[in-house]
């Protein structure tokens, strides 16, 4: 299987596109492996993939429920950045914001990665003092943030609407490294190279139960046979709780709804990623013309992938508010995602109860610009059982320990992070 | 959009109510320990099926109910007064 590249599109030009083969194996499930990966989603495949070009360890399947890049990597709003108060948090996303800066060339695989800039916008003056904490919270960890005024978020972003009577713009906190990047992409380019460096890449292949010899996993039994492994990870997103429960493991996570909406292709009008700052909505737009944007949690638990209709009537009304040429769009796509939301907002990279089952779950609908890191994070921590510099914060004990890492003060009510 | 029969209003719109959470979780006795108290705050079922939950008729009559809603249907089999014995559904 030969690198991507150029000269290789301009040779399969000449010969009618008839050298491209298949970008990663459909291997049969072996009796054992050294480690499985339970879900073949962005961070299942980052996390496989750091085991073997970081940790040099190969022999590690990835079970997939279903096809690769089916799940919530290829159903998110494709917004990356590493813009957070807290250093556990911080760090965390600032590293995996740096693995998203070189990932394509790690990967020889364009993952379409577009630092355009992130744009919170504010709308008072104590939220501006909130946000020049957090700019400057970031800049003592070595992150880009400037807080920037009216005539700067206008220069950027001229659609927004400044005079809002209700919540009109006073400036904004700028992440410029942050940006989007093509959610399918990161899927099949992690997916390819995860199988270049010989991990085996099994779709179809749904866990249906994790097998213990007492408090150490031995295996897991799949609707492709039992398949045995002295190390198991599980990084299932939205059912983690289920998969967990397998084992005999309760996460303190709920599982509630995300939606996110694309409308019609316009021409260019917007070419950063903005948040509003009097409600929670976010918009980028897609190289097609696409305006993708999203919202809050439906509020209640949930696992219809469909989202209801007061939450997208919120959702609209608040793209209403901040740009009002919305009201003349139409959309044209609208899903929900199953997102496995923990009690304080910062998800899990850690060890369990049951030795050598490890899990990587609670993203809390910011998964996506996480997926490197969460890989690189997970990776160690399974690989070495115990874990990186910044996963440390993040374990099941936090919640027993008062230790929480609750970014948004909202206290442990899943349904308001 | 839900439709939750209210035993004081009738049926009424999801919009004039607010969730509460899992209702099957009981907090423990003032002494108990940080685990049990760990457990009553943060460690869930998280069923993918029936789920007895709060909901309060905020913008209503503001009383506590107690609801059973099927988390992948949405549909509501029972709504309860709040003191009222509903048990655990089994997902």
């Amino acid at each position: 299987m030969s690198n991507y590249s150029a000269f290789r599109l301009f040779v399969e030009g000449l010969r009618n596109q008839t050298g491209w083969t298949r970008a990663w194996r459909d291997p049969e499930p072996k009796p054992s492996y050294d480690v499985i990966i339970i879900g073949g989603g962005g961070h299942g495949l980052a996390s496989a993939y750091y085991l073997a070009r970081v940790h040099g360890i190969t022999n590690v399947a990835v079970l997939e429920r279903g096809q690769i890049g089916l799940g919530n990597v290829g159903r998110n709003t494709t917004i990356v950045r590493s813009n957070y108060l807290f250093p556990e948090n911080h760090l965390f996303y600032e590293k995996s914001l740096q693995l998203w800066e070189g990932l394509e060339q790690d990967l020889n695989f364009n993952v379409m990665m577009s630092q355009r800039g992130v744009i919170n916008l504010y709308h008072s003056d104590s939220q501006r003092d909130a946000y020049a904490r957090r700019g400057n919270a970031m800049r003592l960890s070595g992150i880009d943030a400037e807080l920037i005024d009216r005539d700067q978020v206008r220069a950027l972003a001229p659609i927004l609407d400044f005079d809002n009577a209700r919540f009109p713009i006073q400036g904004g906190l700028l992440q410029k490294r942050g940006g989007t990047a093509r959610h399918d992409a990161v899927a099949w380019g992690l997916a390819r190279g995860a199988d270049r460096l010989g991990v085996d890449i099994i779709q179809n292949c749904e866990v249906t139960g994790i097998r213990r010899d007492g408090d150490r996993v031995v295996g897991v039994e799949t609707t492709r046979g039992y398949i045995a492994a002295p190390k198991v990870g599980i990084a299932v997103a939205g059912h983690s709780s289920q998969v967990a429960a397998m084992a005999g493991v309760r996460l303190p996570i709920e599982t509630h709804l995300l939606q996110a909406f694309v409308s019609e292709a316009v021409k260019p009008v917007l070419d950063c990623v903005v948040t509003f700052g009097a409600g929670h909505f976010y918009v980028s737009q897609s190289d097609k013309g696409g305006l993708v944007f999203g919202g809050g949690l439906d509020g209640y638990n949930s696992f219809a992938q469909r989202g209801t209709l007061p939450e997208a009537e919120h959702v609209l009304a608040e793209g209403v508010a901040m740009i009002p040429l919305f009201s003349r769009l139409r959309v044209l796509r609208q899903w929900a995602g199953v997102m496995d939301m923990t009690f304080d907002g910062t998800p899990l990279i850690c060890k369990t109860p049951v030795k050598g089952l490890y899990v990587n779950g609670g993203w809390c609908y910011g998964g996506f610009k996480a997926i490197p890191g969460s890989g690189w994070c997970f990776a160690h921590t399974v690989a070495k059982d115990e874990p990186h510099q910044f996963n440390a914060a993040m374990t099941i004990e936090r919640f027993r320990d008062g230790a929480v890492v609750d970014e948004k003060g909202a206290g442990p009510f899943p349904w308001l992070h | 959009m839900l439709r939750i029969d209210c035993p004081w209003c009738g049926v009424r719109d999801e919009a004039e109510f607010k969730y509460g959470g899992d209702a099957t979780v009981k907090r423990p006795a003032a002494d108990g320990d940080a685990e049990s108290f760990y457990r009553y705050t943060y460690e869930r079922a998280n069923p993918k099926g029936w789920h007895l939950e709060w909901w309060h008729h905020a913008a209503g009559c503001r009383q506590w109910l107690k609801v059973v809603r099927h988390t992948v249907t949405h549909e509501i089999r029972t709504v309860a007064k709040a003191g009222d014995d509903v048990p655990a559904p089994s997902s």
